[in-house]
């Protein structure tokens, strides 16, 4: 079933100009539901092969498993639990998770609902007397920002400092030596250093005063697995700072874009509030925050749909694909928030399904609930909105809507 | 309202833990405890957890009106 | 049914008859429904309440966390049933097909389901098994009893029988804790289910939460006090445990005796059906309007050479349900087989035990993945060369990954290495316990010398 047959494929895919609209690009994919590249790279685009290598022990996620080095936008800093593999994997993203969840914390995300319904409204209060409302500069980029900040213990103010670190980082995830120019990637690595510098003076100050917060739990932890080191908790802190900035924002503005696009389901969605429940997972799986996965290494020969892709191969796992393919979704191009089956990617599956996956969840469901309830008849102003840059966390830069001044 | 889980899907993501803490909760790392009767005043949070599995492994009941046997009706 | 009007005729005004109101049984009647079955149904269940889940009952509801009264099932949709509940099965009549009930009531039916699974397998000494104290576990009734003797501050329980629901009471007395002692004639815990090696991790998992695990023994006797209590046990190394309550897990009896005159092969081992859930006659020849499903079937599956297999698992009555469900209301060209892996799981001392495939269908185990000190590891089973299953301790979510070792008849043991692998990573014998251990008696003898003379009678059956 390998073929090179397509190879431009997946470039127009990563091309800005599909960005809009990836989908029928994702189909043509899918003919090759495993791909081999003309960098010997391969790229899996159905449901079932995506899911069997998530759950494949033979895939790794530590870039030292890679033949080919990549350019390594890593850095040289220590890897969070993301690019780690178990046991150390396991480990590290067990000992976050006694600060965040079950079984230690189980009630921290419940307990949030609400300030974050707080922090909402007090977004949608300040759009009054906006001619357009930016519903990502305006909302769905404060509201998961203030959410990590309190939780991480970022001081709200130094936002505006981390979020160009913040940007830089995210735009040099897809870097391809081929095309991109290599400052793209140095800006990334330098992003990188500096966000690293300045949450090491947050964690200076941290040790030996318990609070609240992710880094002076992390700091002053006594768990059944130890403390981590400084530089394990700079790297988790890292990985939740971006993931909280870069992915929910993406979650909560696709969703308000797509009852835009379908207003009676945006009626619905208002006389119907439990409908947003099932509502946020059909967004998950039809508008995904997180498109790909960009790499994984094959830690051995792997067999897959017939193909066997060798050891150190890099492997692209494209999971807003895998949610749109018909041969696992009914009508799979359609959004329905009454769809039974809803086995959807779009937090990954596996070890390393999305961490924050629940507050997520959480955030979104508020956030839509109280847009649709408050905003008057909202219209876009322009269909398709402007994008971001990455094919990887993908979603529009800003959106801008209307309300019925009446 | 009644709710079970097929156990046997479970592999322990604990997202109905975070999202309806008070009738999920893990037992260790990654088994799953539940309770098959919650209130209903819970049911919010039961259907927010159901939809959350990843595995689609939580069971609640779709029924307002069952068939209820005569002798259980009782119980 | 021969033809496409006689089938759509019995979908509409059928009568089909469930004998045994528990998971497969309910399962099966929404499934019947939901095939589109608008004729007469009728559940049959010997407890007197609607279907219940009872694997709950060796864990939240010992914890007393879940009242045993709230674990009734959820409904998937209205089954529209008459429920004849409260008395059981008594026989089975394929010449005039009739289910007789014990209160002399008869029950017509064009095809019938038995799903009437597995009781607990009682103490061998009846005078012993009636003290005060003295438990077994599978109904709600025996959970709420167990559960308000642990409630009462037992100064010891022991448990008879280290399987997963005597190892899940052992958990949760440990959980309470209350003082606990494990007999188990296998030399570990789960040993008859896992073999050795995993026995010697579940050993290990038991002493560190303080279990007073004795293996390699057998109580000989139960001794109870002048009002009858429980006092004592006495085991035969001449050892004895002061305990005021006991918990006899040795496993179950398949609820087969109510089929001894039907004519179907039915016995200790439960009810012989094909992959399409349709009984077989002692003989061995198939029926087509008699199907079973649940603990009480027993199915070939194709994966280990066609054996017959009974699973007490909770997904294996659910899929058998809706596959016999499914071919109830089928013609033959549209049947479904059985054929999913196996798949089970238990809670123990704070770690999850899931397996998939059949463990006792394997030669050789090896740790794959993870740290069996650390109790976070998956192990692999393997017959002559192929991965037949595999058991992981804290880490289901690779799971998914053997079951397609175990469909593909992937090589045993896997050749490659995965990052989180074991320093010594050498395949051990599966060491089960011999035949005495899980021996059943005989069950049958074969008669004639023509073919066409030839029949299987019964014997010893159901001791």
């Amino acid at each position: 079933m390998t073929t090179t047959e397509k190879p431009d494929t997946l470039l127009r895919i990563l091309d800005y100009s599909s960005r809009a609209d990836p989908y029928p690009l994702y189909a043509e994919l899918r003919e090759t539901p495993v791909a081999r590249q003309a960098d010997g790279s391969y790229v899996v685009s159905t449901y079932r092969e995506i899911a069997e290598l998530l759950h494949n022990p033979h895939l790794s996620s530590d870039v030292r498993n890679l033949s080919r080095p990549m350019e390594a936008v890593q850095g040289r800093t220590t890897p969070s639990f993301i690019n780690l593999d178990p046991p150390e994997h396991d480990r590290l993203r067990r000992m976050a998770m006694r600060h965040f969840g079950p079984p230690h914390t189980p009630g921290l995300v419940t307990g949030m609902e609400d300030d974050l319904t707080a922090v909402v409204n007090g977004l949608i209060d300040g759009f009054a007397g906006k001619e357009q409302i930016d519903i990502v500069d305006d909302f769905a980029y404060p509201f998961p920002v203030t959410v990590i900040c309190h939780l991480l213990g970022v001081p709200r103010e130094d936002e505006p400092r981390f979020h160009l670190w913040v940007d830089a980082i995210v735009n040099s995830i897809d870097y391809n030596p081929e095309t991109d120019p290599k400052e793209k990637l140095e800006n990334g690595v330098q992003a990188r250093e500096d966000l690293r510098q300045y949450l090491a003076g947050l964690l200076e100050q941290r040790h030996g005063k318990p609070g609240e917060d992710l880094l002076s739990r992390l700091a002053n932890d006594d768990g059944p697995d130890g403390r981590m080191t400084d530089e394990e908790i700079l790297a988790t802190a890292n990985l939740l700072l971006i993931a909280g900035h870069e992915t929910t924002v993406n979650l909560i503005t696709n969703g308000m874009l797509t009852l835009l696009r379908q207003p009676q389901m945006l009626q619905r969605l208002r006389s119907e509030p439990g409908l947003v429940v099932p509502l946020v997972e059909e967004l998950l799986r039809y508008e995904p925050p997180v498109h790909i996965i960009p790499w994984r290494a094959a830690y051995t020969d792997i067999t897959v749909a017939d193909t066997v892709i060798p050891k150190g191969s890099k492997i692209m796992l494209m999971l807003a694909s895998g949610s749109r393919d018909p041969n696992r979704f009914h009508d799979p191009d359609v959004f329905d928030p009454d769809r039974r089956d809803n086995e959807h990617l779009g937090f990954g599956s596996g070890i390393h399904l999305c961490f924050g996956g629940p507050l997520a969840r959480l955030e979104t469901q508020i956030a839509l609930t109280a847009l649709v309830q408050r905003l008057e008849e909202p219209t876009l102003v322009t269909d398709p909105p402007p994008y971001r840059p990455s094919p990887v966390l993908r979603g529009p830069i800003h959106l801008h809507i209307e309300q019925n001044k009446n | 309202m009644r709710v079970v889980v097929d156990l046997s899907r479970c592999q322990g993501y604990a997202q109905c833990a975070f999202l309806a803490p008070e009738v999920f909760r893990m037992h260790g790392e990654e088994a799953l405890m539940y309770h098959p009767s919650p209130d209903d005043a819970r049911r919010e949070q039961v259907l927010r957890a159901a939809a959350a599995c990843p595995v689609q492994a939580i069971l609640v009941d779709q029924l307002e009106d069952r068939d209820v046997p005569a002798e259980a009706a009782q119980s | 049914m021969t033809s496409a009007d006689n089938l759509r005729a019995f979908k509409r005004d059928g009568r089909i008859v469930i004998v045994g109101a528990s998971l497969a049984g309910l399962r099966a009647a929404e499934a019947l429904r939901a095939e589109g079955f608008t004729g007469s149904l009728t559940m049959i269940g010997d407890e007197t309440c609607e279907p219940y889940d009872r694997p709950p009952l060796s864990k939240q509801v010992l914890t007393g966390w879940v009242p045993a009264g709230d674990t009734t099932l959820p409904r998937r949709r209205d089954v529209n049933a008459e429920w004849l509940l409260g008395v059981p099965a008594s026989g089975l009549d394929l010449a005039t097909n009739h289910v007789r009930l014990a209160d002399g009531r008869e029950v017509p039916f064009d095809r019938v389901l038995i799903s009437t699974g597995v009781r607990a397998r009682p103490w061998f000494v009846e005078s012993e098994a009636a003290l005060d104290g003295v438990f077994v576990l599978r109904t709600r009734e025996h959970a709420e009893g167990l559960q308000q003797a642990l409630a009462a501050g037992p100064s010891r329980v022991l448990v008879i029988g280290a399987g997963f629901t005597g190892s899940e009471i052992a958990s949760i007395c440990r959980e309470r804790d209350i003082a606990v002692t494990v007999a188990e004639l296998a030399p570990a815990p789960l040993v008859g289910a896992l073999g050795a090696m995993i026995g010697d991790v579940a050993a290990d998992l038991q002493r560190a939460h303080g279990v007073d695990l004795r293996c390699g023994v057998k109580v000989t006797r139960l001794e109870g006090d002048d009002q009858g209590r429980l006092r004592r046990a006495h085991f035969d190394d001449g050892s004895t445990v002061d305990a005021d309550v006991a918990v006899v897990a040795l496993g179950g009896i398949r609820n087969t005796e109510w089929l001894r005159e039907s004519g179907l092969a039915a016995g200790p081992w439960g009810i012989a059906c094909d992959t399409g859930c349709r009984a077989l006659t002692l003989d061995g020849l198939i029926t087509d309007d008699v199907f079973v499903a649940g603990d009480v079937a027993r199915c070939p599956n194709p994966i280990y050479e066609y054996r017959l297999i009974s699973l007490e698992h909770w997904a294996n009555a659910v899929e058998q349900a809706e596959v016999a469900a499914h071919n109830m209301v089928s013609g033959q060209a549209d049947r479904w087989p059985h054929l999913s892996i196996p798949a089970f799981w238990s809670i123990q001392f704070g770690v999850n035990i899931k397996s998939v495939g059949v463990p006792t269908f394997a030669d050789e185990v090896v740790v794959t993945q993870g740290s069996v000190a650390d109790r976070r590891f998956v192990a692999a089973y393997g017959y002559r060369g192929r991965v037949t299953a595999a058991v992981s301790f804290n880490n289901a979510k690779w799971l998914d990954h053997y079951r397609q070792l175990i469909e593909t008849a992937a090589p045993f043991p896997p050749p490659s290495p995965t990052p989180d692998q074991p320093v010594d990573m050498k395949p051990v014998p599966v060491d089960f316990p011999g035949p005495v251990l899980l021996a059943q008696g005989a069950t049958v003898v074969v008669t004639g010398h023509d073919p066409s003379e030839r029949r299987v009678t019964a014997a010893q059956q159901n001791r």
